[in-house]
């Protein structure tokens, strides 16, 4: 794996801002697209999750919950 | 328009008998001064009144860098009842066993009530410790203060949801592997799946000890790990006669058994254990003198659930045995294989027991790589056409 988190979690943050109130992504949409857009030699699911950890942490994303569990824009964003 | 406090009469009706009352401890909290138990009494009475429901729940609430273990509750008449407008539920993840010093009872109970309405459900059906009702702004504050004494938050929403298990060890007899321990070590190696939703939809993880499953694991979750034996059971032959006195061990034990495996001439007990199923029926009306066998371990069962969104489903077999204390990293990797098939074509909201039904459990079997046993038979097939790869034929 060559990609790094920080450059998987901006990829994964533009995607969420795109798809902002248009339709909710959950945690594996975004690995798909994510494997799918760095090519699966250099993007794991493992990168993913540790990407996703990272956009919440840094309280760039947050966790809604409408019937499942999706990754959104904080209220405040 | 603020309802007038306090009066209640369809409520106070759920106060009359002899059982403990909801209400009277809700009544309890707002004599003590709590808004939200004081709206929550105003709120319930309007819905009992109105046989309508006044909640809503989900949305954005919880604490930063977890996706699950607040539950977002509000309320559709704020104005109205401004003490629950927020209601939000804290699960918390609970020890397994559900073993608390009164101390730590004490702590958790104090933040409640700094915070919170100061209502509990000790504990949910989920398995958790859950803190009923407290407003957004504060979960942050009761987050950190849970977490200084040395509590998390348990699951909710597309994860792994808090495991849970019977009192194993700690406290039974007939716990066949160390359900206590196996909780705790599933539940700190798949921490990130707890708190960061990523599944189709919720996983649950239950430990029995035993076959009497009395966490029952096999219709409430996901994944199911019960206790059971591989050899024969021990038979107190002197216990057994003792018995006899007081039971009628052929009409309330060897002819209650399932397989009718067990024979009572009067004097001695026998049993065909090649065909006893670990009903535990036997060991339970006699227990001083069965006991399981000594090879003891755990089956692996998968695909519970109960019904809230498609009916209750019953877990199937996949592990026949297990030796679990020493080899839990197994359980970790057959985790590991299924989630990724699940979250790779499972449907939003579908259980990974609805998802092998429609898949069909050869094909999921086939995908996670565990070989096909009959154990795994739930009954027998109901379509009389065989199909076979023309590999296997060559094969042969």
């Amino acid at each position: 794996m060559s990609a790094k988190v920080e450059d998987v979690a901006d990829a994964m943050f533009e995607m969420v801002k795109e798809y902002h109130g248009k339709k909710n992504l959950k945690a594996l949409d975004l690995t798909k697209a994510m494997i799918k857009k760095f090519g699966d030699d250099e993007c794991d699911k493992k990168l993913c999750k540790a990407a996703i950890r990272s956009l919440m942490d840094t309280g760039r994303t947050t966790y809604s919950y409408v019937g499942g569990s999706y990754i959104v824009l904080p209220p405040d964003k | 328009m603020t309802e007038k406090k306090r009066e209640t009469p369809l409520l106070d009706e759920l106060e009359k008998g002899p059982w403990p009352s909801f209400v009277t401890e809700i009544k309890k909290s707002a004599d003590k001064g709590n808004a939200s138990s004081e709206d929550l009494l105003g709120v319930l009475e309007r819905s009992y009144r109105e046989k309508i429901g006044h909640w809503k729940h989900g949305g954005i609430v919880g604490v930063m860098g977890y996706g699950g273990g607040v539950i977002g509750r509000y309320n559709d008449l704020p104005d109205d009842f401004p003490g629950v407008a927020h209601f939000h539920t804290i699960r918390v993840n609970q020890p397994p066993g559900w073993f608390y010093t009164s101390d730590a009872i004490r702590k958790v109970c104090d933040i409640w009530e700094k915070y919170g309405s100061g209502l509990t459900n000790f504990h949910g059906s989920t398995g958790d410790l859950v803190l009923l009702g407290c407003r957004t702004e504060v979960l942050e504050d009761v987050f950190k203060e849970l977490t200084d004494i040395g509590f998390d938050l348990g699951g909710s929403g597309s994860d792994v949801r808090t495991p849970s298990c019977c009192c194993g060890k700690a406290r039974c007899e007939w716990a066949c592997y160390d359900s206590m321990q196996v909780c705790y070590d599933v539940t700190m190696n798949f921490q990130d799946e707890l708190h960061r939703p990523a599944f189709p939809y919720k996983w649950k993880f239950k430990f029995a000890g035993c076959p009497n499953d009395c966490v029952a694991s096999i219709a409430r979750s996901d994944m199911a790990v019960i206790g059971t034996w591989r050899d024969d059971i021990q038979v107190d032959q002197a216990a057994v006669a003792d018995y006899a006195g007081s039971l009628d061990i052929a009409k309330d034990v060897t002819r209650r058994c399932p397989t009718r495996c067990m024979g009572w001439d009067g004097s001695t007990l026998s049993i065909d254990n090649e065909n006893c199923v670990k009903c535990m029926h036997c060991i339970n009306a006699m227990p001083k003198a069965l006991s399981p066998g000594k090879d003891r371990g755990a089956a692996i069962l998968v695909g519970g659930k109960a019904p809230i969104i498609g009916g209750a489903l019953l877990s199937a077999l996949f592990v026949p045995f297990i030796n679990i204390d020493e080899d839990v990293e197994d359980l970790y990797e057959l985790c590991e294989e299924m989630w990724d098939i699940w979250g790779e074509h499972g449907k939003n909201r579908e259980r990974i027991g609805e998802f092998i039904q429609r898949v069909g459990l050869g094909n999921f079997l086939e995908q996670i790589g565990l070989d096909p046993i009959p154990e795994m038979v739930i009954h027998p097939r109901t379509n009389p056409y065989i199909f076979f790869e023309l590999d296997e034929e060559e094969d042969e």
